[in-house]
């Protein structure tokens, strides 16, 4: 039998100076694992490490680790204690980092609490008054599905989880039912496809608009890339009206990503100056260009900078091409921004463009629809268990399948019960003898 | 209130049955003994259990506590009720047949006496995936009532007692005994099994009798249940009018033949003996016009039945109202015995007066010169709210009194048969002092059913579906040996001689299991021996491999030869093992979350209203559900985490 490693935020709502993980269960140790990339500090024991996302490497933050192996634990379990930087975006990272583990999940409301119970981790004195707080978490979330969107959350989750449940009860009716009311069986096969298809493609349409969500939360991310020294930290200075990169000529001065906030017209966006991108043997300097690369990678938007005069990089359409120094030899590169981070020439029209795209891409008078991890692990359920149910050959796991997909939308917007699911047969469906 | 003696006898219905000649007789090979002697009837006769009623709940729980050891006494009306099928003559189906399969598991009768008196079988669901494939087998009914009666005689420890069970004997709040019509019986456990007996009323039409089924009287015992505490609510069914199979018209009929290879519940074959078809034929129009211009005089229409019937069974009247659009309805002409000209149509359920139902099947095809046998009716009756009731099926707050089958809102055979064989082997193990029969969700159809009733309760007639059942998945007729056969042996359910063979059969799984894993092939063999496979290069064992489709068993046998070595029906339930296994693991944390919370019991009589952190809502929905652990807390609809937790401090650990 498999339990599931267990993973949640345990202090407040970030942003927070600090923000405390747990992360509970067979998997705890291995996790850390995952994410140090080295064995977890000595048993209660807290050590510096830094977090990367086992997936691509990308850093997620340097944290203090604690491990307590179980059962002398709080939760009985092998627990895991990870204390962060308290940002939205490197909480979320970190759990989502987890999250993707195998056999790790988000925790569900009160989860831990009833974890420590069953294992004889917690007196029915420190239990009792729990279910109050265990109440506001819950009812918390719910208000913030609610508020977040207006109600078009639940909504949605609501409207899904019954379009689920109506194909779910004609794959119930075919197999409880099929031999005994012919009736039954012809009409599942195509109309469930379908139907399928129809919800499949409305929840992807959702979770791509997760990731708007979660911009709205977090910022959108800017990242300025370039030769060394071609003037990325000045350009920044310029945009942001700060001064906060170190700006000397010696190439290769900024060796570690640098994030500066600004405001796009009332859109957060971050400018994440990057190291001079070249090869050295400096091995701190190193780590900074790898973070430099991971950086980039996740950026909204890049703006790539060149001197005037220089050849021009390959790019894409997340790149723009800006051109510094302009007033330095005053030559045009097609579909390029000339500017000028000196004189400041250009600045106020690439701006005004920054500010353009930040609205086409955040939409800010839409709300987002999903900002929360629970949120978007659940439809991202619900989204997987659609699909193995479009795949599926076997009735039953067709089934099986949907049954999961009603579950999923069921944690946001109510539960499932099979009496839902009767109720729909025995209304469409004359059965029995 | 309910003590021997301190309340007037209540009256006693008028049956033949009182006054049978058969009484003091031997009849077939069962020894009847009663206690019907003048002087004899004051004295107590001492059993450990007494089951009231020889229905199908009452024979499987006669049988299941007789085999934990238990001097056993079957009270019931009539001689010949035991194996008596009210209704269909047919045991098994979708659901239902999981649940025969593991009473057999369990070493219960219903299977093998099925599989004796077989007349047609098939395997429902046949072409849909493993999991829902329900046996169902047809059965002569005479042959059923002498096979069931055969094997309870090969227990010398069940007495039948042909009398009507009119008052339990409560002291000190538990039970002493039974007061039957012709004398007392002392006993520790009482399990009653009386079907629709309680309060029973027949309508035909506007026509109303009391009964608990065509021909048999009804029984007072609800009164007394009443009297009890216990609540008690009505429901009802039906039952279609029997045709006089010389009169149908069968060369005018498609004909539908039973599967070649003989589908069976018991682990042996059942001997071979010719399969009879049934026929199929269809409502039209015509008679849609009839039934609706008659509905006035329907019981169910007419307003004469207020209680809910069972929507997956409906009348014929039901179907012509609800679904009004169809231009007919299937219906199903099944034999009721090798030598009886009973017809049985299937779909026809009604309790329109016979001169209606006279009309609406001459007009079918097929049934125009159908002469009608006995009509059809529907009947009411009360049963217990199941919700009072244990998941040993003891009610909660009467120890030693046990409920099982339609008294607990149930329908169906196998329904019955199942709780029956519980409550029995609970009933057993009260009086014996052993411990009691638990059966969870995650291990059978039948701990799904208990479950349901006790924490949800009815609303209408229950019935198995295999969408009840979350963990259907791992639930098959296939592995029911392997889930439960482990469990029976623990609760001296099975004889030592299928204990044996069951061990040697767990063995032969592993090894094969274990063979299945050790034999390996790589993508190019496969493609070599023609098989689509993706070419990823990854060898995998031969379970692995059985997860893709186009690994079929066939193409394993032609892979890995070594398997011809396996037992076919083994090697098909491992193949089916191997399909599910990605979904299997999946649920296996499921299954575990729902083992750990099912053994946090809650404290007995908790006081809802005093929890601290319970919403006043959430209080009266536990107090209404009374659930036994906090994960049948957890399945009460409207129940939150939060409530969970609060409720947290007043478990203890099952031990
Ligand atoms: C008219 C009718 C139609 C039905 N239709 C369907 C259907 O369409 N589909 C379906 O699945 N099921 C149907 N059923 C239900 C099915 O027959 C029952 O669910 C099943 O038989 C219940 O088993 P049981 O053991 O609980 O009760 P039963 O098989 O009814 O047995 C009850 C026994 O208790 C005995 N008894 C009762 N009271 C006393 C007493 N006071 N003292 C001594 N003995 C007593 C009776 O003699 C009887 O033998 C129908 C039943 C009836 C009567």
């Amino acid at each position: 039998m498999t339990i599931a490693t267990i993973a949640a935020l345990a202090s407040g709502r970030p942003p927070s100076a600090i923000a405390v993980i747990r992360v509970s269960g067979p998997q705890a140790l291995a996790a850390v694992r995952a994410l140090t990339g080295r064995e977890p500090p000595p048993a209660r024991t807290m050590a510096l490490r830094s977090l990367s996302d086992p997936d691509d490497g990308s850093l997620l933050d340097s944290a203090l680790v604690v491990v307590f192996p179980g059962p002398n634990s709080a939760s009985g379990e092998d627990l895991a204690e990870l204390h962060l930087h308290g940002g939205p975006a490197v909480v979320g990272g970190v759990l989502a980092a987890l999250t993707a583990l195998p056999g790790v999940r988000l925790a569900e409301a009160g989860e831990f609490t009833r974890r420590a119970f069953a294992n004889g981790r917690m007196d029915l004195a420190q239990v009792e008054g729990l279910a109050d707080l265990v109440a506001a978490e819950t009812r918390s979330q719910r208000d913030q599905a609610l508020a977040l969107a207006g109600g078009v959350l639940s909504r949605l989750a609501d409207g899904w989880r019954s379009r689920c449940i109506a194909i779910l009860a004609e794959a119930e009716a075919a197999l409880d039912f099929a031999e005994e009311e012919a009736d039954v069986a012809a009409r599942l096969e195509d109309m469930a496809a379908v139907q399928l298809r129809a919800l499949a493609a409305e929840l992807a349409a959702l979770l791509a608009d997760a990731g708007r969500g979660a911009r709205i939360h977090d910022g959108l991310t800017i990242a300025v890339t370039g030769a060394p020294n071609v003037g990325k930290s000045s350009l920044i200075n310029a945009l942001s009206g700060r001064d906060v990169a170190i700006v000397t000529p010696v190439a290769g001065t900024t060796r570690d990503a640098i994030e500066v906030p600004m405001n796009l017209d009332g859109v957060a966006a971050m400018l994440i100056d990057t190291a001079g991108l070249r090869d050295t043997d400096d091995a701190v300097e190193q780590e900074g260009i790898r973070r430099a690369r991971a950086r980039v990678a996740a950026a909204d938007l890049v703006l790539h900078v060149i001197a005037a005069g220089d050849a021009e990089p390959p790019r894409d359409a997340r790149h723009w091409l800006i051109v510094n120094k302009c007033d330095l030899t005053g030559v045009a590169v097609a579909d390029a921004l000339a500017v000028s981070a000196l004189t400041g020439a250009g600045i106020a029209d690439l701006r005004r463009r920054l500010s353009e795209w930040a609205q086409a891409v955040v939409r800010p008078g839409e709300p987002p629809l999903l900002s929360r991890a629970r949120h978007r692990a659940a439809f991202a359920d619900a989204a997987a268990a659609i699909a193995d149910a479009a795949m599926a050959q076997d009735a039953v796991l067709r089934a099986e399948s949907l049954r999961a997909a009603a579950q999923a939308f069921g944690r946001i917007a109510g539960r499932v019960d099979v009496d839902d699911v009767l109720d729909q047969i025995f209304s469409r469906f004359c059965i029995g003898k | 209130m309910f003590r021997n003696g301190s309340t007037p006898s209540p009256a006693r219905a008028k049956s033949a049955e009182s006054t049978s000649p058969l009484k003091g007789e031997v009849v077939g090979p069962f020894a009847i003994q009663f206690v019907a002697k003048a002087g004899y009837a004051r004295a107590m006769r001492s059993f450990d259990v007494i089951i009231v009623g020889a229905g199908h709940a009452g024979c499987e729980a006669a049988a299941a506590a007789a085999r934990r050891g238990a001097r056993v006494a079957l009270v019931t009306m009539r001689v010949d009720d035991p194996g008596t099928l009210s209704c269909n003559p047919a045991v098994g189906g979708i659901g239902k047949g999981h649940l025969v399969c593991e009473i057999d598991a369990l070493g219960g009768i219903m299977g093998r006496v099925t599989d004796r008196a077989s007349l047609q079988s098939r395997l429902l669901n046949r072409s849909k995936g493993p999991a829902v494939h329900g046996p169902r087998a047809q059965v002569d009914r005479k042959r059923y009532r002498a096979a069931m009666a055969e094997t309870l005689a090969e227990f010398p420890n069940i007495t039948l007692v042909v009398a009507q069970a009119e008052e339990l004997l409560v002291e000190s709040g538990a039970i002493t005994g039974l007061r039957t019509a012709v004398g007392t019986l002392a006993a520790s456990a009482v399990v009653l099994t009386t079907g629709t007996f309680l309060g029973g009323i027949l309508h035909r039409g506007d026509q109303r009798e009391a009964g608990g089924r065509d021909g048999a009287a009804a029984s007072d015992l609800g009164a007394a249940l009443r009297a009890m505490g216990l609540p008690v609510a009505r429901l009802k069914t039906g039952t279609p009018p029997r045709l006089d199979a010389r009169s149908i018209d069968w060369g005018r009929l498609e004909m539908q033949r039973g599967d070649e290879d003989r589908p069976h519940f018991a682990q042996n074959p059942p001997p071979i003996t010719p399969m009879l078809p049934c026929g199929i034929t269809r409502t039209n129009p015509e008679t849609h016009r009839i039934i609706r211009e008659n509905l006035d005089q329907s019981a169910l229409y007419g307003g004469h039945i207020k209680s809910v019937g069972p929507r997956y069974c409906p009348s014929i009247e039901d179907k012509v109202v609800r679904f009004g659009d169809r231009d007919g309805h299937q219906i199903f002409l099944e034999p009721e015995g090798y030598d009886d000209i009973t017809i049985y149509p299937n779909g026809l359920s009604t309790s329109l007066p016979l001169a209606v139902q006279e009309r609406f099947i001459a007009s079918i095809a097929g049934l125009e010169q159908a002469r009608i046998l006995r009509a059809g009716y529907a009947i009411e009756y009360d049963h217990v709210d199941p919700r009072a009731l244990a998941p040993t099926l003891g009610i909660k707050t009467i120890p030693g009194l046990y409920l099982a089958g339609q008294i607990n809102g149930t329908t169906g055979y196998e329904e019955a048969g199942a709780q029956g064989l519980v409550a029995g082997a609970n009933a057993a193990a009260h009086a014996l002092d052993r411990a009691p029969l638990l059966v969870d969700r995650a291990s059978a159809y039948i701990g799904v059913m208990i479950d349901d009733l006790i924490t949800h309760g009815v609303s209408e007639p229950y019935r198995m579906f295999t969408s009840r059942a979350e963990f259907r998945l791992r639930l098959r007729t296939d592995n029911a040996r392997e889930r439960l056969t482990g469990l029976a042996i623990a609760h001296d359910l099975v004889s030592g001689e299928a204990q044996a063979r069951f061990e040697a059969d767990q063995h032969a799984r592993r090894s094969a299991r274990t063979l299945l894993d050790t034999l390996t092939a790589s993508p190019s063999q496969l493609a070599r021996a023609g098989i689509e496979a993706r070419q990823d290069g990854v060898i995998r064992s031969a379970f692995a491999w059985l997860r893709f489709p186009a690994v079929t068993r066939e193409a394993a046998l032609r892979l890995w030869p070594e398997l011809a070595a396996i037992d076919p029906q083994l090697l098909d339930s491992l193949v089916v093992d191997a399909n599910y296994a990605s979904y299997l693991e999946r649920q296996d944390e499921d299954v575990a979350s729902f083992r750990r919370d099912e053994a946090l019991q809650l404290v007995n009589g908790l006081d809802y209203a005093n929890v601290p952190g319970l919403s006043h809502e959430m209080a009266e929905r536990l107090r209404a559900a009374q659930p036994v652990t906090l994960g049948a807390a957890g399945r009460i609809p409207g129940i939150t985490p939060a409530a969970l937790v609060a409720l947290l401090p007043y478990t203890r650990k099952a031990a």
